[in-house]
Parts: structure tokens; sequence; C-alpha cells
């Protein structure tokens, strides 16, 4: 490296004029890839339904009618709140909360678990939480209805133990569709939570313990403040997921009730779709999730005060 | 290797000197032999693109592909929707020499009243399968699907698509398609919710994989998938029940400002000839809608139980409802699925 020249300040004409040709990917990510489709998506939501898929440039609130309001099957009956959808947003909400909780108590004893090892082999431990992830989603979802299914090798292995006579009514059910959940998201808990455990500097913990606090209180007023900020990443990266699933729901679950994830996917396909409904869907779900997330951070800075 | 082949085939054929052909077709849905068999009889020098879903075709057609194709081979449905959508030209029976071979059930179909614009291609039907292993009563009415005997509740699959599900339950209750009967919407609504409590699953893509599994006793399905599943070893009967079933029907049309009009025409003919059409079912193992094709199919594709509808039962093609009705029978579907 060249012998460090003056430090550029913010303000000198020459540092700016390199930071904005730097600074251009990151606008083109931010712009093509996250401001482009979800502005999209908003206008199509207030757009006019074509018949059999597609939009008609008529701007009508029609499509967040359909979702709030119900005038009955033919639509004669006085305007009353529709239920159908938002039951549908409650059922996946609380589906999705259920997952993020799974993987967080498993998830963390795990992150816990490798971060404490030697560094030499903390490197495989990540490695093989990693592996299966390597295969498409759609395939590992498929090769869980094959484990779980009534004739398939769990239940199967559980009649050869003795264990249990009849086989186990696992697919088709919610526990199927969590157990994929959990499984297709377990990392996106793991990891976050391993960063910041590596970080954490054991030699609070045995602070503690001179000062006599116990092993349950060290982990509650020491190590979890400490690594919140990981646990929070972890949650919110499974939490938003899960909460527009529709593999597993579909694949595992029997596909018996609409899940957000469905729901809307029902909408673009076939000759029956409603796009701007489903972009309406989808906007709904945006600004729920950011709604929390602003409450959060805001809850954040309260804090930190 | 392949190029030097190729281009002394270009030499030695009279390619090009009787023109083109522009096919919009799906993928892989006609034999490569046929398509040689056809440009050799005639010199006709055939290109196909291909499509994956007859929305993604009709899409395609309006965005502006109109004039570049010849023919394209819709769904049933689909054909009266290009037609209403101004997208089909027609012709006359004289047209195409081979005409009278169209199979006689097939010439006067509720999308193209008298074969203005389309011959059919390949049809199916839909109904449901039982694994005899579990149930061994009798099985030739919907009530196996919709009002389920002990031994099969709780054990059934159905297609995770609104158009066989609504199609099949109004066929149950003897109501008419696009009904705008409240009385009838409402016994079809109040009927498929109490269904629903019988049913372990809806899946479309699964409907085979779930019966050779054993996930599923019974399960609503397409008649090639169910013969591939008992093909698989699953003791499985594919139903044709009384009160009737689903039939699909792919079509070749005539397309619109078609550039190369008179070689379309030929095309459509040429695949009327029951040699050709039986070529595209021994590939396809669905029926072609053609008379006289007996003796050019393959042994287990004119054998198959599930390609053999009794004469007496009636298939009903999934009709295309106008907007207004429709919107009711989206809200009977979302309603069985919230």
């Amino acid at each position: 490296m060249a012998a460090p020249g003056p430090q550029p300040q913010t303000g000198d004409a020459a540092y700016r004029g390199i930071v904005r040709p730097l600074l251009l990917p990151t606008w083109a990510v931010i712009g093509i890839l996250m401001v482009l489709p979800v502005a999209l998506m908003a206008v199509y939501s207030f757009l006019t339904k074509e018949f059999r898929g597609g939009v008609e440039w008529d701007f009508t609130l029609a499509a967040y009618d359909q979702f709030f309001v119900t005038r009955g099957l033919f639509g004669d009956e006085p305007p009353q709140i529709e239920w159908t959808y938002i039951s549908i947003f409650w059922r996946s909400i609380w589906q999705a909360a259920l997952a993020t909780l799974l993987c967080l108590l498993i998830g963390f004893p795990t992150a816990w678990f490798i971060a404490t090892r030697p560094a030499k082999t903390r490197g495989i431990w990540l490695f093989l939480i990693t592996i299966p992830y390597w295969v498409n989603l759609l395939i590992r979802t498929v090769s869980l209805r094959f484990l779980l299914r009534d004739q398939g090798p769990l239940n199967e292995g559980l009649i050869d133990l003795g264990l249990i006579s009849e086989p186990l009514q696992i697919i088709n059910t919610n526990l199927a569709v969590q157990l994929g959940l959990f499984y297709s998201y377990l990392p996106f808990m793991v990891l976050p939570i391993y960063a910041a455990v590596e970080r954490y500097n054991f030699a609070l913990s045995e602070a503690a313990a001179d000062l006599y606090a116990s092993r349950w209180a060290t982990l509650r007023e020491i190590v979890l403040p400490v690594v919140k900020p990981g646990i929070i990443a972890g949650c919110i990266l499974v939490f938003v997921p899960s909460l527009g699933a529709f593999l597993a729901p579909d694949l595992l679950g029997g596909a018996k009730t609409f899940m957000i994830g469905s729901l809307i996917d029902e909408q673009f396909k076939g000759s029956q779709g409603n796009w701007p409904f489903g972009a309406a869907v989808a906007m709904i779900l945006m600004s729920l999730v950011l709604i929390v997330l602003l409450l959060y951070a805001r809850a954040q800075t309260r804090g930190a005060r | 290797m392949k190029r030097l082949l190729l281009s002394t085939a270009f030499l030695a054929s009279p390619a090009f000197a009787e023109g083109e052909l522009k096919v919009y077709h799906w993928f892989e849905y006609i034999p490569e032999d046929l398509v040689t068999k056809f440009e050799t009889e005639t010199g006709i020098d055939v290109t196909i693109d291909t499509y994956d879903s007859n929305e993604a075709m009709l899409a395609a057609l309006k965005a502006g592909k109109l004039g570049q194709y010849d023919v394209a081979v819709p769904g049933d449905y689909m054909v009266k929707i290009m037609a209403g959508e101004g997208l089909l030209d027609t012709f006359a029976p004289t047209d195409l020499p081979n005409f009278g071979n169209i199979a006689p059930q097939w010439l006067d179909v509720p999308f193209d009243p008298g074969r203005q614009s389309s011959i059919p291609y390949q049809w199916g039907s839909t109904a449901f399968s039982v694994n005899r292993d579990v149930f061994t009563g009798d099985i030739s009415t919907l009530g196996i699907i919709f009002d389920p005997p002990p031994e099969l509740q709780g054990k059934i699959n159905v297609l995770d698509s609104q158009g066989e599900v609504l199609a099949l339950g109004s066929i149950y209750l003897g109501i008419p398609q696009c009904t705008q009967d409240r009385e009838q919407l409402k016994a079809l609504n109040d009927m498929l919710l109490n269904a629903k409590q019988h049913w372990a699953s809806f899946g479309s893509d699964i409907s085979k994989d779930v019966l050779v599994s054993g996930d599923a006793a019974a399960g609503m399905i397409y008649n090639g998938f169910s013969a591939k599943a008992r093909a698989e070893g699953a003791n499985v009967e594919f139903a044709f029940p009384k009160e009737g079933y689903v039939v699909w029907m792919d079509n070749v049309v005539l397309l619109k400002d078609a550039p190369n009009r008179d070689n379309a025409l030929k095309f459509m003919n040429f695949l009327l000839d029951p040699a050709n059409a039986a070529a595209v079912t021994n590939y396809a193992a669905y029926s072609a809608g053609v008379t006289g094709v007996e003796p050019f199919l393959a042994p287990e594709i004119s054998g198959s139980p599930e390609n053999n509808p009794p004469a007496d039962q009636k298939g009903f093609f999934i009709e295309a409802c106008d907007e207004e009705t429709q919107k009711l029978y989206d809200a009977i579907w979302t309603n069985l699925k919230k």
C-alpha cells in the first residue's frame, strides 16, 4: 500500500467526485430491485381488473374494497366488514409467529454451541448448517413430505420400534407446516445469533459469576441484552418469509385453507386471476410488516434514551 | 457434426420451395418424426415456438405476436375466449379434405359450434380414481368424492383448481355450469363446504403421487395421471361417474392474419389423417378426436381403461362464464378455502 496521504474530508470536491460513481451500484440495487417493483405493485393495486388476467388503466379502490368490505355472495346486501381475508391474515401471522418461536428455541442453543467451539472447528459446524440449503427449497419441501407421510420412514421407523401401532397423522396438518417452516428458515435464525454470540466477551460472564450472579441471572442480565440485536435480526429474517410462505402450507399442509402467500399466488395464475387484488393483498401485507418494524425501531430508540 | 448433417439435409430437401409454417404449440406435445413427415410430404418448412399455459399463449398473441403465427393449440375454453377476442380466422369444411374424419361427438362442440376455426388435437377426461385395496364398492358416482363412504373419508385428495372442482360439483348436483340461480349456487356452496370435512388435501401436481404412495385412497385426477399411477403399480381404478365427468380438449386453431394461411390448412388437414392423429396420441398418451385411429394406436393406449370411457357416459367441457357470473364462482371457491 502507498504511504497514507492526507485524509479526505467530507465536502472535499475530489472526494465527492469519487463517491458519487461508487454509490451508483447501491442506488441501482435500491432503485431497480426495491423501489421500482414496490412502486409497480402499488400502482397495480389501484388499477381496474381485466377479466381473465391483466389490468386496465382506470384507477379504482375496488381491490381494497374487496379486501375489507363484503356485500354478500350476490353483492346486494348492505356492506359489512369482510372477515374472510382478515382471518387468512390472522392465521398466517399466527403460524409465522409460532415458526419464529420454534426456530428461536432451537436456533439459540445451536448458535451458542457453535460459537463456543474452538475457533478452528466453528467453520465446520457452520458449514454443516448450510449444506442442506444448497438444495432447492421446493425439492426439500417435497422430500419432507416423503419423510412425514403415513407410510414414510418416520412413521414406519416408529412402528418398527414398537412406539406406536398406527401411523401418526402428520402430513396435511399444521404440525407438518410448522416443521416445514422450521426446517426452511432455521439457518436464518442460527447465523445472526451466531454472529452476535461470537462477538460476546465471555469475560463478562466470568465477571458476573465473580459477583455472585447465578447462571440464569447471567444469561438474562448480561448475555441476552448483548446478543439481542442478533436475536431480533434472526426473528425478523424468519418471521417475514414465513408470513408469505406458500410451499410449506401447500405441499405439507394439504392446501385446504388459504395462507397469505397462496392467496396472492392464486390471483396471478390461470384465467381466474385478479392482478389488482393480488397486488393489494401484497401491499397490505407489506404495510403490516413495515408498521411492526417501525414500532420496534421506535421502542428501540426510546429504550436507548 | 450435427450442423454438417443439418446443412446437408437443407441442401438435399426442397425446403422453402413451398414456403413456411409457423406453429405456436405447447412444449413437448408433438413428436419430431411427425413434423419431419409433414415437411417431407409437403416441402413446407415448419418452425415451432412453444408455450406452457393457455394464458401465456393468449397474452403473447394479444401483446403483438398475432400475425407471426399460422396456428396455435388452445384448450377448449380458450378457443372460445380467443374467438371472442377476435384472434381466430375461419375456414370452410371443404378447405380440409379430411374434415369428415373428425369424430361426430367432437364436431358440434360448445366452444366452436360446427368447427369453424378449430379441429380436435387431443382430449382427455377429469374425474376421480379410487384405490381398490381400500375400497371395493361401487365407484360409478361422484358421491365417492362429494359424499364419501366411511372407508374413504379423510383420505381424499381433490385438485387444487377452481375450474375442475366447481364443474364436477355442479355435475354431481345436476346444475348447469355458469348458472346465476341463487338457490343452485347456494346448494353448490353448501355441498362443497360439507364435503370438505372428508378431504385430506388439495393438490393438482401431487394428484398422482398421493395415490401411488397411499397418502390418499381416492382422488380427483386427470385420466392420464391415473394411467401413470396404474403403470407405477398402484391398484387404482379411474371412474367415469354416471352423473358425468369433465372433459378437456386441445384444438388446432387457424389464427387471424396467418402469414401462411394455405400451409396452415394443409397442416390441419395432415393432423386429421388417422395415422398422424394416432402418432400424436401414441406420443402424448391422451386420445385423438379423429375416427379410424384404432389400427395405428399402440396397444397399451388403445386398451387403456382410462382412455376409453363407456359410450353411454357423458363428458362436459368446463364452460367459460361471463365476468359477472365468474365473480360468484370465485366467491364460492374463496369461501371453500378461506
